[in-house]
């Protein structure tokens, strides 16, 4: 049987494109359906359990799932803006508790995470390393986060420019890194998260810049008034906010006008969530609550139902690939008559050559199967990471 | 070592018949066959070695009728009495000069492959000059080579028979005479049977007997000529 095998092996290694194809082909038909159903299930639970740890989610009208992938798993799309009012309004009314977000710049890829220091209790984040932000212009990092940015407490990283040609666009600000997360396996590891009026700062809604009053700037003012300077655009602002500048940071106009892109509601109890749910129910409201569990098992369902269709068009595939591969081997059945013809002259028996063939056919579905095993494991290890980027993207 | 008795053999219902009445070779007699295509010469081989059965008579090899014997049984014989060289040379693309000598043993469980056939493998191989390309492909030798080859393939499980179909066909003079004292001198050292059919009449005068296969289309009954003699011209 050894040498079977051996002469088995010795074909499929010669005429290796032709095996490698062979053996991809039927590897992806394994592969698909089965590596599929493991990435739809695993992200479904990684989804899932996140929606299911976040009560309630209060946004303006919109797309529901746009923001409930910004505001749970920090998507790119930024969702319809709220205002700030609308977190007041919650906290006022003694129903839950309001975590207010503001997720729409970045920093290289992270997102960066306007908040208060609420939302690090309500997620039962810790820190690994270094000290919570206390002022403006701090930031804490997620531990993959600082994995990939290759920060740790003391270094200094900078959010990403919105519009790099854009004279009236958003500037970068450089941030101090005070501490890095404990890592909790959510997309929380891959957020940078600031103060909500440090989000704002970034914005350009807040802003520090050198002492008009001071000589120095004397020939930046357009003109002073009683109550007002009006300055040109010589002024120094400054893109970071130090122990020295701190005290020049301010805001212009109404806080409760500002924006949020989300939310946070933690009822009391289930009562108080269904009253303020109930507040949102009047359709001339501006905003929008919603429990995000319901919106993600909508999304689910409509990837699971695109699974059946992929599922099924892989069988469709699979059977022509399989119906294409008895071909090819009957084919070479043909190709292959003299080669048949010597081994029995020399001595090999039927049995013997039908064995050798069905070798060859049991090392290539071997080989398919271990690949696609192979692949599963990875899909198992990396592929909720996957879609979910694919998702959030 | 051959006796052949009453053979008729017939492809089918086609017009071709090899019949042969009586036909003896001797033990350690090197035997050339000649005669015009398509006589039967190597249809006559292939009966010899159990590859095609006659419709009747008696095909004997040594003590063993062959005519008697199941397919299973001629397949055993004949990988350990018999060594079988062809002028296609026959070798298997897709392994190596080592690997294509060795094929016998690993294609039949009657013999049994360990480390001393291996070693008889390179000897033999080095014997006729290509040991220095075991691990090459068929596709990398010459003609000559790829002849040689195929000779240690059949002499390496030591037959006391060896058939050989026209195995200088394709081969240039100088091969031609490599290959033949390869054949004729293991026949010599191992008091082995040779039987070759051949179209080449300058190596004739090697052998110690002719068969001219025209006597078999006709109804003479005497199968044996002198050397030289009953070429297909």
């Amino acid at each position: 049987m050894s040498g079977i095998f051996y002469l088995a092996w010795r074909y499929l290694a010669f005429n290796r494109w032709k095996t490698s194809i062979l053996v991809g082909s039927i590897m992806l038909i394994i592969y698909l359906p089965v590596g599929l159903n493991v990435v739809v299930e695993q992200s479904g639970e990684h989804l899932t359990a996140r929606a299911e740890a976040t009560p309630l989610l209060v946004g303006a009208k919109g797309s529901p799932l746009e923001l409930v992938l910004n505001s749970l798993y920090f998507s790119l799309e930024t969702p319809e803006i709220m205002q700030y009012s609308e977190a007041a309004s919650i906290m006022d009314s003694g129903l839950a508790e309001a975590v207010p977000l503001y997720v729409r710049f970045r920093s290289r890829a992270q997102p960066i995470v306007g908040t208060s220091v609420e939302y690090f209790s309500f997620r039962e984040l810790r820190l690994a390393d270094g000290r919570m932000s206390a002022f403006l212009g701090e930031c804490v990092l997620g531990a993959a986060a600082a994995d990939a940015l290759d920060l740790a407490p003391g270094d200094s990283v900078v959010s990403s420019p919105e519009t790099a040609f854009n004279l009236a666009g958003i500037y970068p600000l450089k941030m101090k890194v005070t501490g890095v997360l404990e890592r909790n396996f959510t997309q929380d590891d891959h957020a940078i998260f600031v103060d909500i009026k440090t989000a704002w700062i970034i914005e350009g809604l807040g802003h520090g810049h050198q002492d008009l009053a001071q000589p120095e700037a004397a020939s930046a003012v357009l003109e002073r008034t009683e109550d007002n300077i009006v300055a040109n655009a010589s002024v120094v602002q400054f893109n970071e906010i130090t122990e020295s500048n701190i005290d020049t940071f301010h805001f212009h106009g109404d806080l409760a006008e500002y924006p949020l892109t989300a939310v946070i509601a933690l009822p009391r109890d289930q009562k108080s969530g269904v009253i303020l749910m109930g507040r949102y129910v009047d359709g001339s409201a501006a905003s929008q609550i919603l429990r995000p569990r319901d919106v993600v098992d909508e999304l689910l369902d409509t990837i699971l139902t695109i699974q059946q269709f992929i599922v099924a068009a892989v069988i469709i595939v699979a059977i022509a690939t399989i119906a294409t591969a008895a071909l090819v081997f009957l084919l070479s059945l043909r190709l292959r008559r003299s080669e048949i013809d010597t081994i029995g002259k020399i001595g090999g028996g039927r049995w013997h050559v039908a064995s050798m063939l069905l070798t060859e056919i049991v090392i290539v579905l071997i080989l398919s199967s271990a690949l696609a095993t192979g692949l599963t494991i990875l899909t198992w290890r990396y592929g909720s990471a996957i879609i979910e980027s694919f998702v959030l993207s | 070592m051959i006796e052949i008795k009453d053979l008729r053999f017939q492809y089918g219902e086609g017009d071709f018949c090899l019949d042969i009445p009586h036909l003896q070779v001797k033990e350690g007699e090197r035997v050339a066959i000649v005669g015009p295509s398509g006589s039967g010469k190597t249809t006559l081989l292939n009966l010899i070695a159990g590859i095609a059965r006659p419709q009747s008579g008696q095909i004997i090899t040594g003590a063993t009728d062959i005519s008697a014997l199941d397919d299973g049984a001629i397949r055993d014989f004949r990988i350990e009495t018999i060594g079988l060289i062809f002028q296609e040379f026959e070798l298997l693309e897709y392994l190596d000069v080592l690997d294509n000598v060795l094929l016998p043993y690993r294609i039949n469980s009657a013999l049994r492959l360990d480390a001393t056939v291996m070693q008889r493998a390179r000897e033999l191989l080095t014997s006729v000059g290509i040991g220095d390309k075991l691990d090459r492909h068929p596709d990398k030798l010459s003609q000559g080579e790829k002849q040689r080859a195929a000779v240690c393939r059949a002499l390496l499980v030591k037959p006391p028979l060896l058939l050989a179909d026209e195995p200088t066909g394709n081969l240039d003079v100088m091969n031609k005479d490599r290959v033949l004292d390869i054949l004729l001198d293991y026949a010599s050292d191992n008091n082995a049977t040779l039987v070759t059919v051949t179209h080449d009449r300058d190596l004739l005068d090697r052998f110690e007997r002719i068969v001219d296969f025209k006597q078999f289309l006709s109804d003479s009954r005497d199968g044996v000529a002198a050397p030289g003699q009953g070429l297909d011209e």
